[in-house]
């Protein structure tokens, strides 16, 4: 098969070659993707070893026990497939993130967060089991209880340690499809912060949105979301109908995401929610997913694509952490639109899992030529301040920075040279990130 | 409800057919020659399946016209009873693949035509015999015009297809409906390496028209529609476009 150009969804590209085979039983040792939704080089291939597996075609369900709700599942069976499934039974994944079309093996890979990480935790702490191919060819399970070192460094690490062919978990009930959500209008990032941390004891999902674009005395406007299910008396008895899906036709020109237009559209959302509070009923799929209507949206990027940067900012480092960094975000001008900003709870034991107690912090940013230097200084900002960042957004950070960030590397490198001494398992990410 | 039997069902297009019929309610019976690829399915097909719903399997290759007769009558048997025969298994191979290997280009012959002329010609007798059932049988748009790439796969889809016009004009007053399905350059792993041409479905795109073609009888059916138009234009074109042409 001829190379071809693949990318992450910053549609930053390398040459490679897909495999998409219907089963993973004969699949090369090498890296598998999913719906490749990490926006940077997470799912690429390494130049010294140029073919990847799509395992999206490998989507059957293997058992589902209505009585308890455990779920096992081929790899690539993706949330928007299982959703279609199982949210008209009453059944929702404990842990989503915010875009349904990941597979079940790229959210254990990445081991995926949500709204509600405050209270759930990551998607991998409600694996129970997972069944791999090792670096040697054998097929073996394991999960919180059996090989638990492997368990845990397949866990949000990246396809490195194996390739993961079935996925079991906990599927959980929903009283409702519908959810309740409550918004609140913040003027500042103060009470932004203050607000995300006081509805984490009252609301079991919480996210918000902050105008990056404002700045001084508003520095931080923006609206925090919060939500729960419904239950039985609170929602309509007819199941929610899903978005209607348009795609974006075109490469945008780059002047689409220029500061005034962006100013403009940030002025006008903010002005729309004119209430101090707005509550009401939503389907999960707004809730959950509401970019996941426009297919291909990172287009709307331009040709030279996209990067998120997110990482996360301990608790140790004081509220007035997140003020530091949109300042110096805001000094450097526009870079990005839109942040995303959420609360983390405990750190999971998996050893390359993303979030800790603090406040984690995602956004989009066009790259541009000044995209590595800005990248840069955040990242020194989150180094000073304990903070770490999220291996399946990044294209950009350097291999210092992340070693400094991520003390648990060392110990996940070795259980990967364990299980994979040959290192027949790399992305594009591990080598730049890693050296191997 | 339907009692579907399947031969092709636990992959591509037929995997995506299968899905939709358990999930409005219809029993469905995977035939195929791999007994784990047919077990793995009817666990996916019983999980997605609205309540009560049966899926059964029963082992059938399409190389081996032995083994079509004891297939379908033990899935006849599992399902009790059975409506609707699906074919979507066939065997594809580049036209410059199957000019270098005359034992492939047999092979194909063989199994695209013959054997699933075979195997049909066993199904619609079994739907006649209990009155009336429908056989959807997946040709290609290859069989609507000689083109370079398909000389030989297209060869087989046309015969195909010619046998399935017949059998329409023949037996739908007798109750045997004949669904002959053209797809289009659609993405499975049938197609896995070929360049991607405009127009490419994807297979549960092509399993929803055709479960309503399916429903409402329809003889010949293209998917994605729009291949429809794009056959209607490739053939008015005069020999001496497609002796240029390179698709």
């Amino acid at each position: 098969m001829a190379n071809t150009r693949i990318g992450g969804w910053g549609r930053q590209f390398v040459e490679g070659e897909e495999l998409q085979p219907e089963t993973l039983d004969g699949a090369p040792p090498v890296l598998f993707r999913g719906l490749g939704r990490s926006y940077g080089d997470s799912s690429l291939p390494a130049a010294s070893s140029p073919v990847v597996v799509n395992t999206t075609r490998a989507n059957r369900i293997i058992h589902f026990d209505a009585a308890t709700g455990v779920l096992r599942a081929e790899a690539g069976l993706s949330l928007v497939d299982m959703n279609r499934t199982f949210l008209p039974r009453g059944w929702f994944t404990p842990v989503s993130p915010g875009t349904s079309f990941v597979t079940l093996g790229g959210m254990v890979a990445a081991d995926v967060h949500g709204k509600n990480h405050h209270v759930d935790g990551c998607f991998g702490s409600h694996v129970t089991r997972l069944k791999m191919r090792v670096a040697d060819g054998r097929v073996l399970e394991c999960g919180p209880d059996l090989e638990r070192e492997l368990f845990l460094a397949t866990v949000a690490g990246m396809g490195l340690t194996g390739q993961i062919l079935e996925v079991e978990f906990g599927l959980r009930r929903i009283p409702t499809p519908w959810l309740i959500q409550e918004s609140e209008r913040v003027a500042d990032i103060d009470e932004y912060i203050a607000c995300l941390k006081q509805s984490a004891k009252d609301w079991p999902m919480t996210v918000g949105w902050i105008d990056c674009l404002a700045r001084g005395k508003s520095l931080g406007r923006g609206f925090l979301m919060k939500g729960r299910w419904a239950q039985a008396h609170e929602a309509p008895a007819r199941f929610p109908k899903e978005l209607p899906n348009i795609r974006m036709p075109f490469t945008a020109p780059e002047f689409l995401l220029s500061r005034p237009t962006v100013q403009a559209f940030n002025f006008a959302l903010y002005n729309s929610h004119w209430q101090k509070k707005k509550v009401g009923r939503v389907d999960p799929f707004r809730f959950f997913y509401p970019l996941d209507f426009v297919q291909d949206w990172n287009r709307g990027y331009g040709k030279r694509g996209l990067t998120q940067y997110q990482c996360v900012l301990p608790d140790s480092a004081g509220s007035e952490a997140a003020r530091r960094f949109l300042e110096i975000l805001s000094a450097r001008g526009g870079a990005s639109f839109l942040c995303v900003i959420k609360d983390c709870g405990p750190e999971s034991p998996a050893y390359l899992s993303f979030p800790k107690p603090g406040i984690s912090i995602a956004l989009d940013i066009a790259v541009r030529d000044d995209t590595q230097a800005l990248i840069d200084a955040l990242n020194e900002h989150v180094l000073r301040e304990g903070g770490r960042i999220y291996l399946a957004k990044d294209q950009f950070t350097r291999p210092e920075h992340f070693k400094a960030m991520e003390t648990r590397l060392p110990a996940f490198q070795e259980v990967r040279a364990k299980w994979d001494p040959e290192k027949r398992f790399k992305s594009a990410q591990s080598v730049r990130l890693f050296g191997d | 409800m339907r009692r579907v039997a399947i031969l092709g069902g636990t992959r591509g297009m037929g995997r995506a057919l299968a899905r939709r019929f358990v999930e409005r309610g219809d029993w469905v019976a995977l035939l195929g020659r791999d007994a784990d690829e047919l077990a793995r399915s009817k666990a996916d097909l019983e999980a997605r399946g609205t309540p009560g719903v049966r899926v059964a399997v029963g082992l059938c290759d399409l190389e081996d016209t032995n083994s079509f007769r004891p297939a379908l009558e033990g899935v006849e048997q599992a399902l009790e009873g059975l409506d609707t025969v699906v074919v979507t298994a066939a065997v594809f191979a580049t036209q410059e693949k199957l000019e270098q290997d005359p034992v492939l280009a047999h092979k194909m012959l063989t199994v695209d035509f013959a054997n699933t002329i075979v195997f049909c010609e066993e199904a619609r007798k079994k739907l006649l015999l209990r009155g009336s059932g429908t056989l959807c049988v997946f040709s290609s748009v290859a069989g609507d015009r000689a083109r370079k790439p398909v000389v030989l796969y297209g060869a087989a889809k046309a015969g195909l297809s010619a046998y399935l016009e017949g059998l329409d004009h023949r037996y739908r007053s007798q109750g045997l409906t004949t669904v002959c399905v053209k797809p289009g350059f659609v993405k499975t792993a049938m197609t896995a390496g070929l360049p991607i041409p405009p127009f490419a479905g994807d297979p549960d795109e092509v399993a929803q028209t055709v479960i309503e073609a399916i429903d409402a009888g329809t003889p010949v059916v293209y998917a994605p529609a729009i291949w429809r138009a794009v056959m209607t234009a490739i053939k008015a074109m005069p020999r001496f476009v497609m002796r240029r042409a390179k698709f």
